[in-house]
């Protein structure tokens, strides 16, 4: 077997191989047992007796989501404010300018929500300033929220609750101080030894060897590129994001990237087994996201691996695979994996071009941002899939004639009316926005935002809102999409793709709390067993294949035609 | 709301202090030990600074190895891949060209052993690597012009040919920029 496929193979084995005791600790440090972390336990309490928050205090689900709300549009105003005034700001060594006020109001919403979609180029676009006091703080708090959220979630599914699901707060402050920042460190440790810079040094002007001039951006950008992944952020601190030879050196960097982005979104499901302790139904969910992820990922492989037919026609050696927008040093296996794992679990940061992958890995790419619950994002990736548990419950339910239930509480009209528009949601925001992008462009085609021709081209549009849909923030990068009415558009997909998705689980999982709990019985739909994991892909299938299926037949499908079979 | 909006304004307060000034001046601390002290490791030549390990650089003349295309001409002030889908036509005309400029350089090589990293733009546009098939099938045309034997050259590109990590994981490689310094030592 090739060197190049056992990279891909092992990484995913040591994530896993991580993710499991990894979720272990997450689930205790939620359940407040003993960790090795411990130690700053009398900071954390400092932290919360300046700020005037009793940690102790139990919110109920409408409260939670009050606190969570309150703190994020804070956030906003503060990212919008220092992205507009940048460029007249301290720690701008490059003097790079402000930012316009719709490209603010993208990029802060775009941060805030765990996006990052970046609709300029790190090198000229941000200044040290704003890259470290907002992108990479929003990069901590958004996935902090993102996790506080879930927590809430599995709270309520406890069996012996009604109201108090925990303090937002507290749940908040340690997913920073015990998750994210600790293993970020290490991350970020690992890179600086291989290369990635740290240093508050601005540009660099070099002379070549062969006597060229040219500069190189460089920055504190280890420490940002840590959270960026683990907290399934995604922007990068240069343009090209993980595919710069700064942000990503070598092989190694490349697995503890891989690595990073998608152990928090497995580690979660274990943590979930653990905390409830239903570990049946976490392996079950488990099952059921990596048969998901397998079934985008082989066919991407195949693809990728193949080559443009178009190349091979011209009679070279493609035996490397499609290379154009990839890097050597990761080669087109690595590059097809990060890929998938980058579109399903809402990071959003590339090592390769998706712009220019072949069609079928375009799909795919586009299958797990519509999907977007194959271990999904920091913490709402769970949340994308306990709607989908929600509605296979229900149609179960109503196929084997047996009340609708989930752990122990029914479910009713109200949460199941919930539940639909959360997941109707997502197509309706793609592809209202991909039909009004299309329809502006037929109109004027001088708005010139497109970089390729024919179905391509729709395929640009297309992947951006399901990028911001999603909360993805990988993109067709060919697209010109610093304008107006990207900025503005995007900015309100963002906007609905993410908050929509919180506060619909969190209230189906908070009014489910509230009914009255009955036990199991022999008249049970079992929602830990195989046949029910089966049952909720094929509710995952249906509602993204069927929603989307017109739109990707223009796209990338027609594309793959004209390419394959001329 | 109102009790909201205090507490989260301090909270907030402190956690930039912890997460925009403490944590990555923690970094830039830690890195003043790594190689290159945080800065990106350079590359040295008759002691004279000639760029990044991790850079790549272009590479023009055709007495030296020649990179990977770039869509931004190999300055690092920038990054940028082609972004060129792959049914489009003007994409597959400058691959076309690309191809056909390599032979006219390189008249003693075989069209079908050209490999595809050599005629495609790299994702950062600051690839610092080429494979190893694109670095021999260069070696007819630099032996020429330099006046080497070509078992000299290739002896070269096996010295520095980049192992896959612990000999296990991904493609190997060849830095140009470490190979085109080491081919003006020889």
């Amino acid at each position: 077997m090739n060197t190049e496929l056992i990279g891909v193979i092992a990484t995913f084995a040591i994530t896993v191989a991580i993710a499991i005791p990894f979720g272990k600790y997450i689930a205790k440090v939620f359940s407040g047992e003993k960790t090795a972390l411990d130690f700053i336990s009398p900071f954390e309490k400092w932290i919360f007796r300046m700020c005037r928050i009793d940690s102790s205090k139990q919110m109920n689900w409408k409260q939670h989501l009050i606190a969570l709300l309150s703190i994020n549009i804070l956030w906003f105003v503060y990212a919008f404010i220092m992205l507009l005034t940048q460029g007249s700001l301290f720690l701008n060594p490059d003097g790079n300018p402000s930012m316009s006020p719709d490209l603010s109001f993208n990029t802060a919403i775009s941060f805030l929500v765990n996006c990052n979609l970046q609709h300029y180029s790190g090198e000229t676009g941000l200044t040290y300033l704003t890259q470290l006091a907002v992108i990479t703080f929003l990069q901590f708090v958004s996935a902090a929220t993102g996790i506080a959220a879930l927590i809430v979630v599995f709270n309520a599914m406890k069996e012996n609750v009604s109201d108090g699901l925990g303090n937002f707060f507290d749940i908040f402050l340690k997913s920073i101080t015990r998750i994210l920042l600790p293993v970020s460190i290490i991350i970020a440790v690992v890179l600086i030894f291989n290369g990635t810079p740290a240093s508050f040094d601005g540009k660099d002007t070099i002379t070549t060897l062969q006597g060229d001039t040219v500069q190189v951006s460089r920055g504190p950008a280890a420490g940002m590129i840590a959270i960026k992944h683990l907290g399934t952020n995604g922007g990068g601190w240069f343009g090209v994001n993980s595919a710069h030879p700064l942000e990503n050196p070598n092989y190694l960097t490349n697995m503890v990237e891989m690595i990073a982005q998608v152990l928090i979104p497995i580690a979660l499901i274990f943590a979930l087994g653990f905390y409830l302790k239903r570990k049946k139904m976490a392996y079950v969910i488990f099952g059921v996201m990596t048969i998901g992820m397998l079934s985008l990922l082989i066919p991407t492989l195949i693809a990728e691996s193949n080559g443009n037919p178009a190349i091979t026609e011209m009679g070279i050696d493609q035996s490397a695979g499609s290379m154009e927008g990839k890097e050597v040093r990761f080669g087109a296996k690595a590059s097809a994996y990060w890929s998938i794992v980058t579109t399903i679990i809402s990071t959003g940061s590339v090592n390769s071009m998706h712009d220019s992958s072949m069609p079928v890995s375009g799909t795919m790419q586009l299958l797990g941002m519509m999907t977007n619950a194959f271990y999904g994002g920091c913490g709402v990736g769970i949340l994308n899939y306990y709607i989908f548990i929600i509605i296979a419950v229900f149609i179960s339910g109503l196929m084997v004639g047996r009340t609708p239930e989930f752990l122990g509480r029914k479910i009713e009209a109200r949460e199941m009316k919930i539940a639909t528009l959360v997941a109707l949601l997502h197509p309706f925001l793609i592809l209202v926005g991909t039909a009004l992008s299309s329809f502006v462009f037929t109109n004027d085609p001088s708005v010139g935002w497109l970089n390729n021709p024919g179905y391509h081209g729709f395929s640009e549009m297309l992947y951006e809102y399901t990028s911001s849909a999603a909360n993805n923030g990988s993109g067709f990068e060919g697209l010109g999409d610093n304008n107006w009415f990207w900025n503005i558009t995007t900015g309100f997909v963002l906007i609905l793709g993410r908050f929509l998705p919180i506060i619909g689980p969190v209230a189906i999982a908070g009014i489910l709390a509230k009914k009255k709990f009955i036990p199991e019985s022999a008249g049970t739909l079992r929602t830990d067993t195989g046949t029910f994991g089966i049952m909720t892909y094929a509710v995952i299938m249906i509602i993204a294949a069927l929603a989307f299926f017109p739109a990707l037949v223009l796209g990338p499908l027609a594309e793959y035609f004209t390419l394959y079979h001329p | 709301m109102k009790t909201y909006i205090l507490p989260s304004l301090k909270l907030t307060g402190i956690l930039i202090l912890i997460c925009s000034v403490m944590y990555p001046l923690l970094i830039a601390g830690i890195s003043m030990f790594a190689p290159g002290n945080g800065e990106g490791k350079k590359i040295t030549a008759h002691n004279n600074v000639v760029g990044y390990e991790n850079i790549g650089q272009q590479f023009t003349d055709d007495s030296y190895f020649q990179g990977r295309p770039s869509a931004v001409d190999y300055n690092a002030a920038g990054s940028a891949g082609s972004n060129k889908g792959g049914a489009n036509p003007d994409y597959l005309a400058t691959v076309q060209a690309r191809i056909d400029t390599f032979l006219v350089h390189n008249p003693e090589i075989d069209k079908a052993a050209i490999p595809c990293d050599l005629v495609t733009a790299s994702g950062s546009g600051l690839d610092p690597n080429i494979s190893v098939k694109a670095a021999k099938i260069q070696v007819a045309r630099i032996a020429k012009i330099r006046n080497k034997s070509a078992k000299e050259i290739n002896d070269l590109i096996d010295k520095l040919i980049e192992k896959p990590l612990l000999g296990l994981f991904g493609p190997e490689k060849i830095n140009v920029l470490k190979l085109n310094i080491a081919l003006n030592e020889l």
